[in-house]
């Protein structure tokens, strides 16, 4: 199956000229990264821009910094440059965990955080991640610089709040200044490849609040608002995990599809909350590393 | 149609290309590099498999045009100056059977050993999840991959 449509390929060597084009072109230009999505959507014929935008040769786009306690990572920084990264290791052990569950090396060699969530599939990996660390969005136009929160991001399957002329240039994230633990649990039918079914992650900090998003559940990736505000202030116990899993079983609203029944991802959503919970309670007491 | 140069298998070529042509047309259509093969053509099986830049990447999810001024080496590269460990290995133990997956399974283990020489079983299943095999259940390429290391 090849690309049957023709369109026009620029790869700026800087953010200027690639504003430009989008300021020009809108709606009939497309951002290429990594290409995993778009490509594929390119020859389905899901997609047919007329002018494709490549942005690996912009400097800075592949940077992941710490700096004043806020970790930055560029728009063309891979799932394989996540995991491998000495910062994120250090500081943000729950990306590299979720960056492992993400497809396989050779996508993963390819495929970026930030594409990630610029394709807004409901099954997007790093959105749980991101919405429980308040992530923001840095988006950029001939313009303006926007500074989007995660939690507005998404505006529906595939959609986001992105406008025709921005293109993403980054994403950044506060560092938690308490002590915290995380776990991301992934529902998947098989290693390698797949798309979550369903997803959910969950931070736990030292004066036992708790911050709690799924994926693959729901139209969007979000945060379950009502389960962190009944498990604020509370030690876990098997009595209040139950408790918790009635407020999360009303905050998705899962779909039958390929991959899951409607029936089958809200009973795992059930189990790999607990299973999370109790695994980031256990790591912020010493047990594990993230 | 514009003209690309890179490095594929230690050489310096050009090409001109098609923005819509991917890698892995270009490479089995225009250059003759016939080891890529196109299976799900949609990034999924892990059988056009190439190394870009020493790493593995899907060919057909990649526009030729991308890999200006970048290397590309698929196996006829790796086997330039003979089979190599991983190959020998994969012969020795009778690994596959219709041989459509082996250059992606190759160029997969061929990445993990640049990158970690001496993998654990888990480590080897990981770095082949993204190579699908219909013939042999996947357990003689594994113990393959498993003796390269070993030797």
């Amino acid at each position: 199956m090849s690309i049957i449509h023709d369109f026009e390929y620029y790869k700026p060597a800087d953010l200027k000229e690639v504003t430009d084009l989008l300021e020009r072109f809108g709606t009939k230009a497309k951002i290429l990264a990594g290409g995993t999505d778009l490509i594929v959507q390119m020859k389905e014929d899901v997609r047919a821009p007329e002018v494709v935008i490549d942005i690996k040769g912009i400097p800075k786009m592949n940077e992941i910094l710490l700096e004043d306690n806020t970790l930055f990572i560029g728009a063309c920084v891979t799932f394989s440059e996540l995991i491998e990264s000495e910062i994120i290791k250090k500081y943000f052990p729950l990306i590299k965990e979720m960056s492992e569950t993400v497809a396989s090396v050779a996508i993963r060699n390819r495929a970026t955080l930030v594409g990630n969530i610029c394709s807004a599939v409901p099954s997007a990996d790093s959105a749980p991640i991101l919405l429980v660390y308040d992530a923001d969005i840095i988006t950029k136009s001939s313009s303006k610089e926007r500074t989007i929160s995660i939690n507005d991001w998404f505006a529906g399957p595939k959609k986001t709040v992105l406008l025709p002329e921005e293109l993403v240039t980054g994403i950044t994230i506060p560092l938690p200044d308490k002590k915290h633990a995380g776990c991301y649990e992934k529902l998947g039918r098989y290693s390698g490849e797949d798309l979550a079914q369903a997803g959910v992650c969950i931070l736990v900090f030292e004066d036992l609040h708790y911050k709690v998003a799924f994926c693959a559940v729901g139209p969007v990736p979000k945060r379950a608002y009502r389960v962190e505000k009944f498990l604020k202030s509370k030690e876990i116990s098997e009595k209040i995990i139950e408790e918790a899993k009635q407020y999360l079983l009303k905050e998705i609203s899962p779909i039958s599809d390929i991959r899951a029944t409607e029936e089958y991802r809200t009973h795992m959503m059930g189990v790999m909350f607990e299973r999370g919970l109790k695994k980031a309670v256990s790591r912020l007491h010493g047990g594990g590393n993230a | 149609m514009p003209e690309i140069h890179f490095i594929l298998n230690h050489e310096n070529r050009a090409v001109r290309v098609e923005p819509n042509e991917t890698l892995l047309e270009v490479l089995r259509e225009k250059l003759g590099v016939k080891s890529p093969k196109c299976g799900c053509d949609r990034g999924d099986c892990g059988a056009c498999n190439v190394l870009l830049n020493g790493k593995s990447v899907r060919s057909c999810l990649i526009l030729a045009i991308e890999i200006d001024g970048q290397e590309i080496i698929t196996v006829e590269g790796i086997s330039r100056d003979g089979l190599s460990k991983v190959q020998e290995a994969m012969i020795d133990n009778n690994a596959f059977q219709c041989g459509f997956c082996a250059p992606g399974i190759i160029i997969s283990t061929t990445e993990l050993l640049n990158n970690n020489p001496h993998p654990t079983m888990n480590e080897i299943k990981e770095a082949l999840s993204g190579n699908l095999c219909r013939c042999t259940g996947y357990l003689p390429i594994l113990e393959a991959v498993q003796k390269a290391t070993k030797e």
